[in-house]
């Protein structure tokens, strides 16, 4: 492999794994508040792509409206899926909630078969993202720089708005006890719709991403990747955020480097992440940045 | 009492059994296509709530169960000239290219090889618990999976084998169905059993009692994995082709709803479910064909029908958590007692007690 080469299979691996890190970020923030693994995440990366894909194609307004549009739908989305599906269950077992995200899931996906086709559809290009560098020897997309720019401003932004302002340490008080929050005086269900909120609308900046670096949506767009990243979302240590960011590059980075390097293992590329997914929950289940958590009798 | 409750039980088998043979005589061969359907999701159905409604530990990877046990009888039973002319990309690998094993001893190997995988996954696997357990059993189904799609000489890959001989029909289907209730009956009754449902209501309290909790654990795994095994082999040789895309998450889910709506934990709520949840998917067809009211025409919509059964499951889950019979079975007392309404007779008596505890 040239050096050239290496090059061009890092960036491409940072750029990925800084998609996985957005939408990693939204299942952490979930799971840290309501210990439930959000099934419909994926679903709601999905349609965070139709968004921006009917606002530019159907409705031709400029991408910059677009964007922000299909952002605060796909948080509303999010939000209301909270409230319809989960907050009902909030004192059943555990398996229920599970069972109605899976729910959930299959229901977006479906309508979304009904209402947009089943078959592919071609994402709008938009050329200042789109459009390609050269650097050397290599001629690179502009996204592959933007994307991850943008991880970083939004995770920054993330963080601080989890440790300095005041709905913030609501969201870190009812991750710890929802009793004691709510004896705080902290509105707990609102505190978890604004979770879902923030997580949906994160992972709506990583559909649109994906949609321009990957040009092509389709109803079913979302199951891999919101499988991929929930396995980043453990590697990293399940509730914390920077681990989510790492486990997102570890996993996007370990992805790219395996088939450019072991061709013949393209068909199993898929398979990597669950292999991954299972030596680290034998070894380090508790992920890389993740805190030891004993079990109560 | 006991005796007559037993003269039901047998005058029910009976009249279960001329129902097949009218069924068998007299439906047209989609009908019976779906009556096949039934007894295998009953089997599917059982061997998952083995697992995740008695025992406790919520997997999601049955597919990947199913499809080792559907390729195995599939690729074990395809006659010779069949299977040359299916590997026409690759040639099969050597050994399988030469050998057609009856439908029995197929089937039972493809429950057996699911159940060796189950001892595989599980040693690792059911060292989790809750929501851990459901990721990384979903990903081991979707390894399987990934692994069929590329092992081209052995599987014929993504193209799928087509031709199985259709050896399944209704006495196949009915029978295993059969013995499966009769066995996970037998094995719920068992100390085993109650091991499992010790393991559900509370592990620690159950190891504290003495239950070795990864025994049992695996013990439901790998019994649960080699009905699911049979269960993919039935539905293989009922289909005629297999091929690796439908054994994704779509069909655990379906199996899922099953049991969902049956009640987790409850063997006759598993029987029943699974036959409303088979003959409502395909009355629901209705929804995906347009629908001539003579009038007017009413457009159907492709996929209509998967919107309405995920819907289902979401309302299902919410407002009617036990699902038809909870934890509980059928039995003839309560079905008296259903019926007749009768408080003081012998058997409506003891319910209310029971009840009023």
């Amino acid at each position: 492999m040239t050096f050239d080469m290496l090059l061009q299979h890092m960036l491409n691996g940072v750029s990925l794994g800084s998609l996985y890190a957005l939408i990693a970020i939204g299942y952490t923030m979930v799971y840290g508040i309501l210990r439930l693994i959000n099934f419909a995440h994926g679903e709601i990366f999905m349609m965070s792509t139709y968004f921006a894909f009917f606002g530019i194609a159907t409705f031709k307004m400029p991408w910059y409206v677009v964007f922000v549009l299909a952002i605060l739908l796909t948080g509303a989305l999010g939000m209301t899926a909270e409230r319809v599906a989960y907050r009902p269950l909030r004192d059943a077992p555990k398996i229920s909630i599970l069972i109605s995200a899976i729910g959930v899931s299959y229901f977006i996906q479906n309508l979304s078969i009904v209402l947009f086709s089943g078959r592919p559809k071609a994402f709008p290009q938009i050329e200042l993202f789109t459009g390609m560098l050269k650097m050397g020897n290599i001629y690179v997309q502009r996204l592959t720089f933007i994307i991850p720019v943008v991880t970083a401003v939004l995770l920054a932004a993330l963080i601080y708005l989890i440790s300095h302002t005041k709905n913030g340490i609501a969201m870190r008080a009812v991750a710890k006890d929802h009793e004691t929050a709510k004896l705080m005086g902290i509105d707990v269900n609102k505190t978890i719709a604004l979770t879902f909120g923030i997580g949906s609308m994160l992972a709506a900046v990583g559909g649109i991403m994906w949609g321009l670096k990957f040009p092509q949506i389709a109803p079913a767009m979302g199951i891999m990747p919101g499988l991929k990243c929930f396995i980043a979302a453990v590697l990293g240590g399940i509730g914390s955020i920077s681990g989510a960011v790492i486990g997102g590059f570890v996993l996007g980075l370990g992805e790219i480097m395996l088939v450019a390097s072991l061709p013949d293992l393209t068909g199993y590329r898929d398979a990597f992440a669950f292999v991954l997914l299972i030596l680290i929950l034998l070894f380090k289940p508790t992920g890389i940045m993740g805190e030891k958590i004993s079990e109560k009798v | 009492m006991k005796n007559k409750k037993n003269l039901y039980t047998l005058i029910s088998i009976v009249l279960v059994f001329l129902f097949l043979v009218y069924a068998n005589k007299n439906f047209d061969s989609y009908q019976i296509r779906i009556m096949n359907l039934c007894a295998i999701y009953v089997i599917l159905g059982l061997s998952m709530n083995l697992i995740n409604g008695f025992t406790g530990l919520f997997s999601l990877g049955h597919a990947g169960f199913m499809a080792i046990g559907a390729y195995t009888t599939a690729i074990l039973t395809m006659p010779l000239a069949v299977k040359e002319s299916n590997f026409f990309l690759a040639p099969m690998a050597a050994p399988l290219n030469s050998i057609v094993w009856p439908f029995v001893p197929a089937l039972l190997l493809g429950g057996l090889l699911s159940a060796a995988a189950a001892f595989v996954i599980g040693a690792p696997a059911l060292r989790l618990k809750g929501d851990y357990l459901a990721i990384a059993t979903l990903g081991f189904g979707e390894i399987i999976r990934i692994l069929i799609t590329n092992a081209q000489r052995v599987t014929n890959g993504a193209l799928g084998l087509k031709g199985i001989p259709d050896t399944t029909n209704i006495w196949w289907t009915f029978g295993i169905a059969a013995l499966t209730i009769v066995f996970m009956t037998l094995l719920i009754n068992s100390s085993y059993g109650r091991a499992f449902k010790a393991i559900r209501e509370d592990e620690i309290a159950a190891e504290n009692m003495g239950i070795s909790l990864f025994k049992h654990k695996m013990l439901a795994f790998i019994i649960g994995a080699f009905f699911a095994g049979i269960g993919g082999g039935l539905l293989g040789s009922l289909l005629g082709t297999v091929d690796p895309k439908p054994f994704n998450f779509m069909m655990t889910f379906n199996i899922l709803f099953i049991i969902v709506l049956g009640g987790m934990g409850s063997i006759t709520g598993t029987v029943i479910s699974a036959f409303i949840v088979t003959i409502s998917m395909e009355a629901l067809r209705v929804l995906d064909s347009s629908i001539n009211l003579g009038f007017m025409v009413i457009p159907g919509i492709t996929g209509m029908r998967m919107v309405i059964y995920s819907l289902l499951l979401i309302v299902v889950i919410i407002y009617f958590r036990r699902g038809l019979m909870g934890t509980s079975e059928f039995s003839w007392d309560k079905a008296f007692e259903f019926f007749k309404r009768l408080p003081l007779s012998k058997g409506g008596a003891k319910n209310a007690v029971t009840k009023n505890k």
